[in-house]
Protein backbone atom coordinates (compact mmCIF):
# COMPACT_ATOMS: atom_id res chain seq x y z
CA UNK A 1 0.00 0.00 0.00
CA UNK A 2 1.69 3.23 -1.09
CA UNK A 3 1.60 6.07 1.34
CA UNK A 4 -0.83 8.77 0.20
CA UNK A 5 0.84 12.07 0.93
CA UNK A 6 -1.28 14.71 2.58
CA UNK A 7 -3.48 12.25 4.48
CA UNK A 8 -2.34 13.65 7.81
CA UNK A 9 -2.95 17.27 6.85
CA UNK A 10 -6.35 16.35 5.48
CA UNK A 11 -7.29 14.57 8.69
CA UNK A 12 -6.11 17.53 10.76
CA UNK A 13 -8.16 19.93 8.69
CA UNK A 14 -11.30 17.83 8.96
CA UNK A 15 -10.94 17.44 12.71
CA UNK A 16 -10.41 21.18 13.14
CA UNK A 17 -13.48 21.99 11.07
CA UNK A 18 -15.71 19.47 12.76
CA UNK A 19 -14.51 20.08 16.35
CA UNK A 20 -13.24 23.66 16.47
CA UNK A 21 -13.10 23.74 20.26
CA UNK A 22 -12.36 20.17 21.29
CA UNK A 23 -8.65 19.99 20.55
CA UNK A 24 -6.23 21.78 22.83
CA UNK A 25 -3.34 20.42 20.79
CA UNK A 26 -3.27 18.95 17.30
CA UNK A 27 -0.18 18.13 15.31
CA UNK A 28 1.79 15.70 13.17
CA UNK A 29 4.72 14.44 15.23
CA UNK A 30 5.83 11.99 12.54
CA UNK A 31 4.68 10.98 9.09
CA UNK A 32 1.53 8.83 9.20
CA UNK A 33 0.67 9.96 12.73
CA UNK A 34 -1.76 12.64 13.87
CA UNK A 35 -1.74 13.42 17.56
CA UNK A 36 -4.50 15.32 19.32
CA UNK A 37 -5.14 16.22 22.95
CA UNK A 38 -8.77 16.45 24.02
CA UNK A 39 -10.81 16.67 27.16
CA UNK A 40 -12.56 13.52 28.36
CA UNK A 41 -16.06 14.80 27.59
CA UNK A 42 -15.38 15.01 23.84
CA UNK A 43 -13.89 11.56 23.51
CA UNK A 44 -16.85 9.50 22.32
CA UNK A 45 -17.95 12.12 19.80
CA UNK A 46 -14.49 12.43 18.26
CA UNK A 47 -14.04 8.67 18.14
CA UNK A 48 -17.46 8.18 16.57
CA UNK A 49 -16.58 10.69 13.86
CA UNK A 50 -13.20 9.07 13.24
CA UNK A 51 -14.65 5.60 13.04
CA UNK A 52 -17.86 6.12 11.13
CA UNK A 53 -16.91 8.89 8.73
CA UNK A 54 -13.15 8.74 8.29
CA UNK A 55 -12.68 4.98 8.36
CA UNK A 56 -10.46 4.59 11.42
CA UNK A 57 -11.91 1.16 12.00
CA UNK A 58 -9.23 -0.45 14.12
CA UNK A 59 -8.87 0.42 17.79
CA UNK A 60 -5.33 -0.67 18.33
CA UNK A 61 -4.58 0.19 21.89
CA UNK A 62 -5.82 1.98 25.02
CA UNK A 63 -3.16 3.17 27.43
CA UNK A 64 -3.67 4.88 30.76
CA UNK A 65 -0.84 7.14 31.92
CA UNK A 66 -0.39 8.59 35.38
CA UNK A 67 1.10 12.09 35.15
CA UNK A 68 0.88 12.61 38.94
CA UNK A 69 -1.32 15.72 38.58
CA UNK A 70 -3.66 14.17 36.02
CA UNK A 71 -4.34 10.95 34.17
CA UNK A 72 -4.32 10.46 30.46
CA UNK A 73 -6.10 7.82 28.47
CA UNK A 74 -4.35 7.38 25.15
CA UNK A 75 -6.14 5.86 22.16
CA UNK A 76 -4.39 4.63 19.05
CA UNK A 77 -6.81 4.39 16.15
CA UNK A 78 -5.70 2.96 12.87
CA UNK A 79 -7.03 3.16 9.34
CA UNK A 80 -6.55 0.02 7.28
CA UNK A 81 -7.11 1.91 4.05
CA UNK A 82 -4.55 4.71 4.42
CA UNK A 83 -2.19 3.23 7.00
CA UNK A 84 -2.31 6.30 9.21
CA UNK A 85 -2.70 6.45 12.96
CA UNK A 86 -4.80 8.90 14.95
CA UNK A 87 -3.56 9.20 18.51
CA UNK A 88 -5.95 10.79 20.98
CA UNK A 89 -4.81 11.77 24.44
CA UNK A 90 -7.82 12.34 26.68
CA UNK A 91 -7.13 14.31 29.84
CA UNK A 92 -8.66 13.00 33.08
CA UNK A 93 -8.42 14.82 36.43
CA UNK A 94 -6.53 12.95 39.12
CA UNK A 95 -9.15 13.22 41.84
CA UNK A 96 -11.96 11.93 39.62
CA UNK A 97 -10.47 9.21 37.38
CA UNK A 98 -13.47 8.49 35.18
CA UNK A 99 -13.95 8.49 31.42
CA UNK A 100 -16.62 7.24 29.04
CA UNK A 101 -16.16 3.78 27.67
CA UNK A 102 -15.78 3.02 23.97
CA UNK A 103 -17.32 -0.47 24.03
CA UNK A 104 -20.29 0.73 22.01
CA UNK A 105 -17.98 1.63 19.12
CA UNK A 106 -15.37 -1.10 19.38
CA UNK A 107 -15.75 -4.43 21.12
CA UNK A 108 -11.96 -4.48 21.32
CA UNK A 109 -12.28 -1.85 24.04
CA UNK A 110 -13.65 -4.47 26.45
CA UNK A 111 -10.28 -5.99 27.24
CA UNK A 112 -8.19 -2.85 26.84
CA UNK A 113 -10.34 -0.92 29.29
CA UNK A 114 -10.43 -3.79 31.74
CA UNK A 115 -6.65 -3.93 31.66
CA UNK A 116 -6.28 -0.18 32.05
CA UNK A 117 -8.63 -0.17 35.02
CA UNK A 118 -6.94 -3.18 36.53
CA UNK A 119 -3.45 -1.71 36.39
CA UNK A 120 -4.09 2.03 36.57
CA UNK A 121 -7.46 2.45 38.23
CA UNK A 122 -9.10 4.64 35.61
CA UNK A 123 -12.83 3.90 35.61
CA UNK A 124 -14.33 3.46 32.14
CA UNK A 125 -17.97 4.29 32.62
CA UNK A 126 -20.23 2.08 30.56
CA UNK A 127 -17.94 -0.93 30.36
CA UNK A 128 -20.18 -3.82 31.44
CA UNK A 129 -17.45 -5.95 32.96
CA UNK A 130 -14.83 -3.80 34.63
CA UNK A 131 -13.11 -6.54 36.60
CA UNK A 132 -9.59 -7.65 37.33
CA UNK A 133 -8.14 -9.32 34.28
CA UNK A 134 -4.39 -9.75 34.81
CA UNK A 135 -4.16 -9.42 38.58
CA UNK A 136 -5.80 -11.68 41.18
CA UNK A 137 -9.44 -10.95 41.95
CA UNK A 138 -8.78 -9.98 45.57
CA UNK A 139 -5.97 -7.55 44.74
CA UNK A 140 -6.50 -4.18 46.39
CA UNK A 141 -4.32 -1.75 44.46
CA UNK A 142 -3.67 -0.37 40.98
CA UNK A 143 0.04 -1.03 40.62
CA UNK A 144 0.93 1.14 37.62
CA UNK A 145 0.11 4.32 39.50
CA UNK A 146 3.15 6.30 40.41
CA UNK A 147 2.36 6.25 44.13
CA UNK A 148 2.48 2.46 44.18
CA UNK A 149 5.84 1.55 45.70
CA UNK A 150 8.49 0.31 43.32
CA UNK A 151 12.16 -0.42 43.77
CA UNK A 152 13.78 2.91 42.95
CA UNK A 153 17.43 2.10 43.53
CA UNK A 154 19.05 -0.60 41.51
CA UNK A 155 20.83 -3.22 43.51
CA UNK A 156 24.50 -2.35 43.42
CA UNK A 157 27.02 -5.16 43.60
CA UNK A 158 30.61 -4.04 43.94
CA UNK A 159 33.42 -5.75 42.07
CA UNK A 160 35.02 -6.88 45.29
CA UNK A 161 31.84 -8.54 46.33
CA UNK A 162 31.64 -10.34 43.00
CA UNK A 163 35.24 -11.55 43.25
CA UNK A 164 35.08 -12.73 46.83
CA UNK A 165 31.58 -14.06 46.64
CA UNK A 166 30.21 -11.63 49.22
CA UNK A 167 32.85 -12.09 51.89
CA UNK B 1 -29.57 -31.87 30.73
CA UNK B 2 -28.94 -28.29 31.76
CA UNK B 3 -26.03 -26.26 30.45
CA UNK B 4 -22.91 -26.22 32.54
CA UNK B 5 -19.41 -24.77 32.53
CA UNK B 6 -16.31 -26.85 31.83
CA UNK B 7 -12.79 -25.65 32.52
CA UNK B 8 -10.36 -26.24 29.65
CA UNK B 9 -7.26 -25.45 31.66
CA UNK B 10 -5.23 -24.12 33.38
CA UNK B 11 -3.64 -27.57 33.15
CA UNK B 12 -4.73 -28.90 29.81
CA UNK B 13 -2.61 -30.07 26.87
CA UNK B 14 -4.52 -27.66 24.62
CA UNK B 15 -3.45 -24.50 26.40
CA UNK B 16 0.28 -24.58 25.56
CA UNK B 17 0.97 -22.46 28.56
CA UNK B 18 -0.97 -21.43 31.60
CA UNK B 19 -4.43 -20.05 31.04
CA UNK B 20 -7.97 -21.23 31.31
CA UNK B 21 -10.75 -21.36 28.77
CA UNK B 22 -14.11 -21.84 30.41
CA UNK B 23 -16.70 -23.17 28.00
CA UNK B 24 -20.41 -23.50 28.63
CA UNK B 25 -21.79 -26.57 26.94
CA UNK B 26 -25.23 -27.81 26.10
CA UNK B 27 -24.68 -31.46 25.39
CA UNK B 28 -21.76 -31.28 22.96
CA UNK B 29 -22.40 -27.78 21.64
CA UNK B 30 -20.65 -24.73 23.03
CA UNK B 31 -23.08 -21.97 23.93
CA UNK B 32 -20.67 -19.57 25.59
CA UNK B 33 -17.02 -19.22 26.47
CA UNK B 34 -14.96 -17.07 28.79
CA UNK B 35 -11.17 -16.93 28.72
CA UNK B 36 -9.49 -16.53 32.06
CA UNK B 37 -6.00 -15.11 31.81
CA UNK B 38 -3.39 -13.54 34.03
CA UNK B 39 -1.70 -16.61 35.46
CA UNK B 40 1.62 -15.49 34.03
CA UNK B 41 1.42 -11.79 34.79
CA UNK B 42 4.86 -10.54 35.77
CA UNK B 43 4.23 -6.80 35.86
CA UNK B 44 6.44 -5.99 32.89
CA UNK B 45 5.15 -2.48 32.41
CA UNK B 46 6.02 -1.66 36.01
CA UNK B 47 9.47 -3.21 36.19
CA UNK B 48 10.45 -1.58 32.90
CA UNK B 49 9.96 1.80 34.50
CA UNK B 50 12.98 1.37 36.77
CA UNK B 51 15.37 -0.06 34.23
CA UNK B 52 17.36 1.91 31.73
CA UNK B 53 16.15 2.08 28.13
CA UNK B 54 18.81 -0.20 26.74
CA UNK B 55 18.53 -2.76 29.52
CA UNK B 56 14.83 -3.32 28.94
CA UNK B 57 15.69 -5.28 25.81
CA UNK B 58 16.53 -8.20 28.09
CA UNK B 59 13.01 -8.07 29.47
CA UNK B 60 11.20 -7.68 26.17
CA UNK B 61 13.01 -10.78 24.92
CA UNK B 62 11.15 -12.77 27.51
CA UNK B 63 7.73 -11.47 26.55
CA UNK B 64 7.42 -14.37 24.17
CA UNK B 65 10.21 -16.86 24.29
CA UNK B 66 9.46 -18.33 20.88
CA UNK B 67 9.70 -14.99 19.12
CA UNK B 68 12.10 -12.92 21.18
CA UNK B 69 13.71 -10.89 18.41
CA UNK B 70 10.45 -9.56 17.02
CA UNK B 71 9.38 -8.29 20.44
CA UNK B 72 12.70 -6.68 21.30
CA UNK B 73 12.71 -5.14 17.86
CA UNK B 74 9.29 -3.57 18.41
CA UNK B 75 10.51 -2.06 21.66
CA UNK B 76 13.73 -0.78 20.09
CA UNK B 77 11.77 0.74 17.22
CA UNK B 78 9.46 2.61 19.59
CA UNK B 79 12.45 3.95 21.53
CA UNK B 80 14.12 5.03 18.30
CA UNK B 81 11.03 6.97 17.28
CA UNK B 82 10.99 8.67 20.66
CA UNK B 83 14.71 9.49 20.55
CA UNK B 84 14.45 10.43 16.87
CA UNK B 85 17.38 8.38 15.65
CA UNK B 86 17.63 6.31 12.51
CA UNK B 87 19.33 2.97 12.15
CA UNK B 88 22.08 2.70 9.50
CA UNK B 89 21.02 0.71 6.40
CA UNK B 90 23.16 -2.30 7.26
CA UNK B 91 21.57 -2.47 10.70
CA UNK B 92 18.12 -2.32 9.15
CA UNK B 93 18.85 -5.17 6.75
CA UNK B 94 20.33 -7.32 9.51
CA UNK B 95 17.16 -6.66 11.47
CA UNK B 96 14.98 -7.77 8.59
CA UNK B 97 16.96 -11.01 8.29
CA UNK B 98 16.82 -11.74 12.00
CA UNK B 99 13.11 -10.89 12.18
CA UNK B 100 12.23 -13.28 9.40
CA UNK B 101 14.40 -16.05 10.82
CA UNK B 102 12.59 -15.57 14.09
CA UNK B 103 9.21 -15.56 12.38
CA UNK B 104 9.93 -18.90 10.75
CA UNK B 105 11.14 -20.35 14.05
CA UNK B 106 8.00 -19.08 15.76
CA UNK B 107 5.63 -20.37 13.10
CA UNK B 108 7.34 -23.76 13.16
CA UNK B 109 6.85 -23.91 16.91
CA UNK B 110 3.17 -23.22 16.31
CA UNK B 111 3.02 -25.93 13.64
CA UNK B 112 4.73 -28.32 16.01
CA UNK B 113 2.06 -27.62 18.59
CA UNK B 114 -0.89 -27.65 16.21
CA UNK B 115 -0.09 -31.00 14.61
CA UNK B 116 -0.28 -33.15 17.75
CA UNK B 117 -3.29 -31.12 18.91
CA UNK B 118 -5.17 -32.73 16.06
CA UNK B 119 -3.56 -36.13 16.30
CA UNK B 120 -0.79 -35.60 13.76
CA UNK B 121 2.28 -36.37 15.79
CA UNK B 122 4.51 -36.35 12.72
CA UNK B 123 3.86 -32.61 12.50
CA UNK B 124 5.56 -32.11 15.84
CA UNK B 125 8.64 -34.09 14.95
CA UNK B 126 9.09 -32.63 11.49
CA UNK B 127 8.49 -29.03 12.46
CA UNK B 128 10.86 -29.19 15.41
CA UNK B 129 13.49 -30.83 13.24
CA UNK B 130 13.46 -27.94 10.77
CA UNK B 131 13.10 -25.35 13.51
CA UNK B 132 16.45 -26.48 14.83
CA UNK B 133 18.09 -25.39 11.57
CA UNK B 134 16.72 -21.90 11.92
CA UNK B 135 17.69 -21.78 15.57
CA UNK B 136 21.19 -22.71 14.44
CA UNK B 137 21.19 -19.72 12.10
CA UNK B 138 19.98 -17.45 14.88
CA UNK B 139 22.62 -18.87 17.15
CA UNK B 140 25.26 -18.17 14.54
CA UNK B 141 24.02 -14.62 14.30
CA UNK B 142 23.47 -13.79 17.94
CA UNK B 143 25.11 -16.48 20.02
CA UNK B 144 21.97 -17.90 21.61
CA UNK B 145 19.21 -20.22 20.57
CA UNK B 146 16.54 -18.44 22.57
CA UNK B 147 16.23 -15.10 24.36
CA UNK B 148 18.85 -13.68 22.04
CA UNK B 149 19.06 -10.11 23.37
CA UNK B 150 19.97 -9.15 19.82
CA UNK B 151 18.26 -5.89 18.76
CA UNK B 152 19.61 -2.71 20.26
CA UNK B 153 18.17 0.79 20.36
CA UNK B 154 19.91 2.22 17.31
CA UNK B 155 20.69 -1.02 15.52
CA UNK B 156 21.67 -4.56 16.35
CA UNK B 157 24.24 -5.96 18.74
CA UNK B 158 26.70 -7.45 16.30
CA UNK B 159 27.47 -7.74 12.65
CA UNK B 160 26.70 -10.71 10.43
CA UNK B 161 29.14 -13.58 10.97
CA UNK B 162 31.33 -14.60 8.01
CA UNK B 163 29.67 -16.76 5.34
CA UNK B 164 26.26 -16.15 6.86
CA UNK B 165 24.71 -15.67 3.42
CA UNK B 166 25.87 -19.12 2.33
CA UNK B 167 24.42 -20.81 5.39
CA UNK B 168 21.16 -18.92 4.94
CA UNK B 169 20.86 -19.84 1.28
CA UNK B 170 21.61 -23.48 2.04
CA UNK B 171 19.06 -23.77 4.80
CA UNK B 172 16.26 -21.87 3.07
CA UNK B 173 16.73 -24.02 -0.04
CA UNK B 174 16.55 -27.16 2.07
CA UNK B 175 13.55 -25.84 3.96
CA UNK B 176 11.61 -25.03 0.80
CA UNK B 177 11.99 -28.63 -0.28
CA UNK B 178 10.73 -29.76 3.09
CA UNK B 179 7.77 -27.39 2.93
CA UNK B 180 6.37 -29.37 0.01
CA UNK B 181 6.49 -32.47 2.17
CA UNK B 182 4.77 -30.58 4.99
CA UNK B 183 2.06 -29.49 2.62
CA UNK B 184 1.41 -33.06 1.59
CA UNK B 185 1.55 -34.28 5.17
CA UNK B 186 -1.18 -31.93 6.30
CA UNK B 187 -3.32 -32.03 3.17
CA UNK B 188 -3.35 -35.76 2.71
CA UNK B 189 -4.47 -36.22 6.28
CA UNK B 190 -8.23 -36.39 6.03
CA UNK B 191 -8.65 -36.10 9.76
CA UNK B 192 -6.74 -32.84 9.82
CA UNK B 193 -8.88 -31.33 7.06
CA UNK B 194 -12.11 -32.51 8.62
CA UNK B 195 -11.24 -31.04 11.97
CA UNK B 196 -10.17 -27.64 10.65
CA UNK B 197 -12.32 -26.77 7.64
CA UNK B 198 -15.43 -24.80 8.50
CA UNK B 199 -14.64 -24.78 12.20
CA UNK B 200 -14.30 -21.67 14.36
CA UNK B 201 -15.51 -19.14 11.86
CA UNK B 202 -15.33 -15.41 12.57
CA UNK B 203 -16.63 -12.79 10.17
CA UNK B 204 -14.42 -10.02 8.85
CA UNK B 205 -16.47 -7.24 10.43
CA UNK B 206 -16.34 -8.95 13.82
CA UNK B 207 -12.63 -9.59 13.51
CA UNK B 208 -11.88 -5.92 12.86
CA UNK B 209 -14.24 -4.75 15.56
CA UNK B 210 -12.74 -7.05 18.18
CA UNK B 211 -9.19 -6.07 17.28
CA UNK B 212 -8.03 -9.34 15.76
CA UNK B 213 -4.82 -8.73 13.81
CA UNK B 214 -2.10 -10.48 11.89
CA UNK B 215 -2.55 -13.87 10.25
CA UNK B 216 -5.86 -14.34 12.03
CA UNK B 217 -7.25 -11.23 10.33
CA UNK B 218 -5.73 -12.07 6.98
CA UNK B 219 -7.50 -15.42 7.22
CA UNK B 220 -10.77 -13.46 7.01
CA UNK B 221 -9.71 -12.14 3.63
CA UNK B 222 -8.50 -8.64 4.42
CA UNK B 223 -5.14 -7.74 2.91
CA UNK B 224 -3.53 -6.16 5.95
CA UNK B 225 0.14 -6.67 6.55
CA UNK B 226 1.92 -3.93 8.45
CA UNK B 227 5.15 -4.76 6.66
CA UNK B 228 3.37 -3.61 3.51
CA UNK B 229 0.84 -1.11 4.86
CA UNK B 230 3.16 0.86 7.10
CA UNK B 231 6.65 -0.36 6.17
CA UNK B 232 9.31 -0.23 8.82
CA UNK B 233 13.01 -1.03 8.39
CA UNK B 234 13.62 -1.97 4.75
CA UNK B 235 10.52 -4.00 4.00
CA UNK B 236 9.66 -1.49 1.28
CA UNK B 237 12.56 -2.71 -0.83
CA UNK B 238 11.73 -6.38 -0.47
CA UNK B 239 9.41 -8.12 -2.88
CA UNK B 240 6.98 -10.32 -1.03
CA UNK B 241 3.31 -11.19 -1.05
CA UNK B 242 1.29 -10.82 2.16
CA UNK B 243 -0.47 -14.11 2.74
CA UNK B 244 -4.22 -13.56 2.57
CA UNK B 245 -6.95 -16.17 2.44
CA UNK B 246 -8.34 -15.90 -1.08
CA UNK B 247 -10.71 -18.85 -1.10
CA UNK B 248 -13.67 -16.75 0.01
CA UNK B 249 -15.79 -17.55 3.04
CA UNK B 250 -12.70 -17.69 5.20
CA UNK B 251 -12.07 -16.99 8.85
CA UNK B 252 -12.10 -20.63 9.93
CA UNK B 253 -9.33 -22.69 11.48
CA UNK B 254 -8.18 -23.93 8.10
CA UNK B 255 -7.82 -20.40 6.68
CA UNK B 256 -5.77 -19.37 9.70
CA UNK B 257 -3.65 -22.46 9.25
CA UNK B 258 -3.06 -21.73 5.58
CA UNK B 259 -2.13 -18.07 6.15
CA UNK B 260 0.52 -19.01 8.68
CA UNK B 261 1.72 -21.96 6.70
CA UNK B 262 2.21 -19.90 3.53
CA UNK B 263 4.03 -17.23 5.51
CA UNK B 264 6.82 -19.75 6.09
CA UNK B 265 7.67 -19.75 2.42
CA UNK B 266 7.22 -16.00 2.12
CA UNK B 267 9.67 -15.42 4.95
CA UNK B 268 12.18 -17.62 3.14
CA UNK B 269 11.78 -15.39 0.10
CA UNK B 270 12.42 -12.28 2.18
CA UNK B 271 15.55 -13.78 3.74
CA UNK B 272 16.93 -14.80 0.37
CA UNK B 273 16.47 -11.30 -1.01
CA UNK B 274 17.65 -9.51 2.11
CA UNK B 275 20.85 -11.47 2.40
CA UNK B 276 21.85 -10.31 -1.09
CA UNK B 277 20.99 -6.68 -0.46
CA UNK B 278 22.87 -6.08 2.79
CA UNK B 279 25.12 -3.05 2.17
CA UNK B 280 28.40 -2.48 3.97
CA UNK B 281 28.80 0.15 6.65
CA UNK B 282 27.84 0.64 10.24
CA UNK B 283 25.23 -1.58 11.81
CA UNK B 284 24.48 0.45 14.90
CA UNK B 285 23.92 4.13 15.63
CA UNK B 286 24.64 5.71 18.95
CA UNK B 287 21.55 6.13 21.06
CA UNK B 288 21.26 8.84 23.70
CA UNK B 289 21.11 7.73 27.32
CA UNK B 290 18.29 10.04 28.28
CA UNK B 291 15.20 10.86 26.30
CA UNK B 292 12.14 12.99 26.54
CA UNK B 293 8.93 12.72 24.58
CA UNK B 294 6.83 9.85 23.39
CA UNK B 295 7.00 7.36 20.63
CA UNK B 296 5.12 4.32 19.50
CA UNK B 297 5.85 1.65 16.95
CA UNK B 298 3.68 -1.06 15.55
CA UNK B 299 5.17 -4.06 13.88
CA UNK B 300 3.91 -7.22 12.29
CA UNK B 301 4.76 -9.75 14.94
CA UNK B 302 4.44 -13.48 14.25
CA UNK B 303 1.03 -13.42 15.92
CA UNK B 304 -0.33 -10.06 14.85
CA UNK B 305 0.15 -6.42 15.49
CA UNK B 306 2.60 -5.62 18.27
CA UNK B 307 2.59 -2.07 19.55
CA UNK B 308 4.94 -0.45 22.00
CA UNK B 309 4.14 2.97 23.37
CA UNK B 310 7.07 4.48 25.26
CA UNK B 311 7.09 7.77 27.17
CA UNK B 312 10.29 9.35 28.48
CA UNK B 313 10.44 12.24 30.90
CA UNK B 314 14.10 13.20 30.45
CA UNK B 315 15.43 10.47 32.71
CA UNK B 316 17.44 7.48 31.55
CA UNK B 317 14.47 5.22 32.22
CA UNK B 318 11.07 5.17 30.54
CA UNK B 319 8.28 6.95 32.37
CA UNK B 320 5.66 4.60 31.02
CA UNK B 321 5.74 1.65 28.68
CA UNK B 322 2.64 0.13 27.18
CA UNK B 323 2.71 -3.24 25.47
CA UNK B 324 -0.07 -4.09 23.07
CA UNK B 325 -0.08 -7.81 22.72
CA UNK B 326 -1.85 -9.29 19.69
CA UNK B 327 -2.82 -12.47 21.52
CA UNK B 328 -4.42 -10.48 24.33
CA UNK B 329 -6.78 -8.86 21.83
CA UNK B 330 -7.43 -12.04 19.87
CA UNK B 331 -8.31 -13.76 23.12
CA UNK B 332 -11.21 -11.33 23.55
CA UNK B 333 -12.63 -12.58 20.25
CA UNK B 334 -12.25 -16.32 20.89
CA UNK B 335 -15.77 -16.71 22.39
CA UNK B 336 -17.14 -15.63 19.00
CA UNK B 337 -15.14 -18.31 17.24
CA UNK B 338 -16.13 -20.96 19.76
CA UNK B 339 -19.90 -20.43 20.00
CA UNK B 340 -21.94 -22.99 18.11
CA UNK B 341 -19.06 -25.40 17.63
CA UNK B 342 -18.60 -28.75 19.28
CA UNK B 343 -16.68 -29.31 22.46
CA UNK B 344 -14.05 -31.34 20.62
CA UNK B 345 -13.30 -28.41 18.29
CA UNK B 346 -11.99 -26.16 21.07
CA UNK B 347 -8.53 -27.63 20.54
CA UNK B 348 -8.66 -27.09 16.80
CA UNK B 349 -9.85 -23.48 17.11
CA UNK B 350 -7.55 -22.27 19.86
CA UNK B 351 -4.59 -24.06 18.35
CA UNK B 352 -5.06 -22.17 15.10
CA UNK B 353 -5.08 -18.82 16.93
CA UNK B 354 -1.49 -19.42 18.10
CA UNK B 355 -1.61 -18.42 21.74
CA UNK B 356 1.54 -17.33 23.50
CA UNK B 357 0.87 -16.80 27.17
CA UNK B 358 4.01 -14.83 27.92
CA UNK B 359 3.01 -11.88 25.80
CA UNK B 360 -0.67 -12.18 26.61
CA UNK B 361 -0.21 -11.81 30.35
CA UNK B 362 2.79 -9.47 30.25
Amino acid sequence: MPHVSGTEEDLMKRLRERFPKAFTELGIPRPRVVRGVIDRKDLVEVCFYLKEELGYEHLSCITAVDWKDHFESVYHLYSYTTGTTAQLNAIIPHDDPKIDSLVKLWNAAHYHEREAWDLMGVVYEGNPKLERILLPKDFQYHPLRKDFPQETERQYISRRKLKTGGR
Amino acid sequence: MAEFWVNMGPQHPMTHGLWNMKVKIDGETITDAAPEIGYLHRGYEKIMEVREFQKNVVLTDRLCYVSSITWSHAYALACEKMMDITVPPRGQWIRVISLELQRIASHLMWLAAYGPDLGLLTGLLWALRERELFLDLIQLLSGARMNQNFPRIGGVRNDLPPDFDKYCAKITKHFREKLKEYHRLFHESKIFLMRTQGVGRISLADAINWGVTGPNLRACGLDVDLRRLEPYETYEEVDFEPQVWKGGDGGDSYARFMCRFNELEESCRIIEQAIKKVPSGAYRAKAPRRAEGEGFARTEDSRGEALFYVIGDGDDRPYRVKIRSPVFCTMAATPLMLRGNKMADVVSILGSVDVCVGEMDK
